[in-house]
């Protein structure tokens, strides 16, 4: 019942009670003489309780993004330039920096790639998530570790009582990624951004951490942005999904209609990039040629044009705007639907 | 294919010391890193070795290689032990037997430009010189996929797909037989990986190279391989060829490890196993079965005597399919693996056709 809903996208997505909503965030970063637009007018929103994944290679901006929302872009080099991030309303962009603080760790939490480096290497776990919790709650001592205790209890961390008082380096990776976990939790955020939360993990680990994100927002109701390269783990988790290429959104979808109906040859060149389990694997991947273009001079028209078979002049010089091709579905392709145009290319 | 395998692998073990004390050094403990694998590689074949972080895997790779000195065993590779072979004997042996690695930046000197670097195996094995090495290098250049112009530029100029084929070229100089492949392209993004993946496929029909193909990414390993060995804690745990092995896993760690595989499909219906806990320490590995501490089927046999790695006794062990678990032949292989074609399979088709004539 609940894959249905996922795969069909009947989440809940109303854009007047949003959690987020980003619009025309632009976030340039300076090096030497020259600047590029490392994100460059991307628009979305998020639904309390909703999980968005954003999907993208390297460099195509999706971390610089949760950097921003967070506005934890180091400055210099990086800056905001334009746009408004409203959490519930409110313009992120324009608080000063003591009240940002609040929301940083109260409203959105945070989680990255390697727990490791993450984590303060000389405290405890439970010293560091009662540090995260006294900053944001009129806590005692004693009712922050309770407090701490019990998320290592939700994070499923086995004997939770000794675990508080050991170092991150006494932990494998997995635990370390649920103490992570945990303390991001610790205050009940509205949002959680995982910045690809499972790819330093072995797979078996992996599937570990998405059962208890699954589990997680189930229980406590938060929105989760989660930030991938791998199609596989927005499948298994997301109910939205935004496909990003060189700082720009290529197209966005309900996570069924992504994977059944992709609308944009950037996505298909993904999905064809992978190798699958289920094929035979005997046939030849579909790899995209060439590489992703320079961003300090990208070309005119559609970024994607220069690794695009379907090309043609008007790409090449003018660039799609994301329009909707279906209910909730929307690509930045010229030659959207893309069925057409392929019949007509060949023909 | 002859029935002669290029290598032959028996017994083969590594344990590392672990020391304690800067001056005066004990040995307190030993990492059984490889402990006790037999297996071969045939001419033109691909064996891939999958496992998760701390298995022996690559390990095993460079024992293989002699990049490190095994601790017991036998290596026999065209006919000659690897492991009695003097240090110019053992030359010689390394321009039948290369390696590409996983990170294609660390692996190439920053100070040599990409001529430097493919020219130093070819005047290593006297194998071209002047006019000869020049051109030798723009063909090398040009089998994986990158111009003549290139070989007077530095790694740093390069991304991180274009550096791993010249890992590639590097390791193609010597026209070795046999090339271990060491998670060539975990580093690198899908499409990239897509390029290189293709790279190699199109390098062994054209070559009749036979890779090791070191992996953690199953879909990859279903991809390029034809035989699969699955190894747990320094030991393989299941071997057999591909097809059997994704259709019916028949160790319940292979199962595990299959099903832990996030598919790009939503609407995928799959077992679900789930093991619990972390892979123990190969200080102190399990007694009996090392996977008997998050195996779901273990009994009481399973925790004292340890399995050896046996054909199955039903029609999958004819295939070849070889297995370290005594109770193989009773646990029901789950439906792990969805075998529908995409629902955009066409589409794909479609762009593939129009990219090939473009």
């Amino acid at each position: 019942m609940k894959q249905q809903e996922r795969s069909l996208g009947l989440q809940p997505r109303d854009d007047g009670g949003a959690l987020l909503d980003v619009k025309g965030l632009r976030t340039e970063f300076r090096s030497g003489g020259s600047s590029f637009a490392a994100v460059d007018g991307i628009s979305f929103s998020l639904a309390p309780g909703e999980t968005l994944g954003i999907v993208g290679e390297s460099g195509c901006g999706k971390s610089v993004t949760s950097l921003s929302i967070m506005r934890l872009v180091p400055n210099p080099p990086g800056r905001v330039t334009a746009g408004e991030i409203r959490l519930e309303g409110r313009n992120l962009l324009d608080l000063p920096e003591s009240e940002m603080r609040a929301v940083r760790g109260d409203d959105i939490a945070m989680i990255f790639q390697e727990p490791m480096t993450s984590l303060n290497p000389v405290q405890t776990v439970g010293e560091q998530i009662v540090e995260a919790v006294q900053l944001h709650r009129p806590l005692s001592a004693a009712e922050a570790r309770a407090r701490a205790l019990e998320m290592l209890r939700l994070v499923k961390i086995p004997s939770p009582e000794t675990r508080l008082d050991e170092y991150p380096h006494q932990l494998s990776g997995g635990m370390r990624q649920r103490v992570m976990i945990a303390m991001a939790l610790a205050c009940d955020p509205k949002l959680l951004i995982a910045d690809e939360p499972t790819t330093a993990l072995d797979v078996t680990i992996q599937a570990q951490i998405l059962d208890l994100l699954r589990d997680l927002r189930e229980r406590t109701g938060a929105a989760i942005m989660l930030i991938t390269h791998d199609l596989g783990v927005v499948a298994e988790l997301a109910h939205r999904v935004i496909v990003m290429y060189a700082g720009r959104i290529v197209e966005e979808a309900p996570v069924g209609l992504l994977f059944s109906d992709p609308q944009h040859p950037y996505t298909l060149g993904l999905l064809g990039s992978i190798p699958r389990l289920g094929s035979d694997g005997d046939e030849r991947l579909t790899a995209i040629e060439g590489v992703v273009p320079n961003p300090y001079a990208p070309p005119p028209g559609c970024r994607f044009s220069p690794r695009c078979a379907l090309a043609d002049a008007q790409c090449r010089a003018e660039q799609p705007t994301l329009r909707e091709i279906a209910p909730g579905h929307r690509s930045a392709c010229w030659k959207a639907p893309l069925d057409i145009a392929l019949a007509e290319a060949a023909a | 294919m002859s029935t002669e395998p290029l290598l032959s692998v028996t017994g083969l073990t590594k344990h590392f010391p672990v020391k304690r004390g800067i001056v005066f050094q004990s040995a307190v403990g030993t990492v059984r890193a490889v402990d006790g694998l037999t297996f071969d590689v045939a001419p033109g074949e691909t064996l891939a070795l999958v496992g998760e972080s701390g298995c022996g895997k690559s390990t095993t790779g460079r024992l293989v290689l002699r990049l490190i000195e095994a601790t017991q065993g036998t290596i026999r590779f065209a006919g000659r032990d690897v492991r009695t072979l003097s240090r110019g004997a053992l030359r010689d042996l390394r321009r039948d037997m290369q390696i590409i690695f996983q990170d294609p930046y660390a692996s190439l000197n920053p100070r040599l430009t990409v001529g430097e670097t493919l020219a130093e195996p070819l005047k290593l094995h006297g194998i071209a010189t002047g006019e000869a090495l020049r051109r030798r290098i723009d063909e090398l250049l040009g089998e994986v996929g990158l111009s003549a112009w290139h070989a007077l530029r530095y790694p740093h100029e390069f991304s991180g797909g274009q550096r791993q084929r010249i890992g590639i070229a590097r390791a193609l100089a010597s026209q070795p037989k046999l090339i271990v492949c060491d998670e060539p392209v975990s580093a690198l993004d899908v499409s990239i990986q897509a390029q290189v993946i293709n790279l190699l496929q199109d390098l062994k029909a054209k070559l009749g190279l036979s890779y090791i193909f070191i992996a953690h990414d199953l879909a990859v390993v279903r991809h390029i391989s034809d035989r699969v060995a699955v190894m747990y804690l320094g030991k393989i745990v299941e071997l057999a060829p591909k097809r059997s092995l994704f259709a019916r896993p028949r160790h319940p760690y292979t199962q595990a490890l299959l099903s832990a595989v996030p598919v790009p499909d939503p609407t995928a219906q799959r077992a679900r196993i789930r093991l619990a806990g972390d892979v123990p320490s190969p200080l102190n590995p399990p007694k009996g079965c090392r996977f008997h501490t998050r195996c779901a089927h273990a009994q009481d046999r399973c925790r004292q005597e340890e399995p050896l790695l046996r054909p199955l006794q039903d029609g999958d062990g004819a295939k070849g399919q070889v297995v370290a678990c005594h109770f193989a032949e009773s646990i029901v292989p789950p439906a792990l693996v969805p075998e529908n074609d995409p629902p955009y399979a066409r589409r794909l088709a479609a762009l593939r056709k129009l990219s090939a004539v473009a």
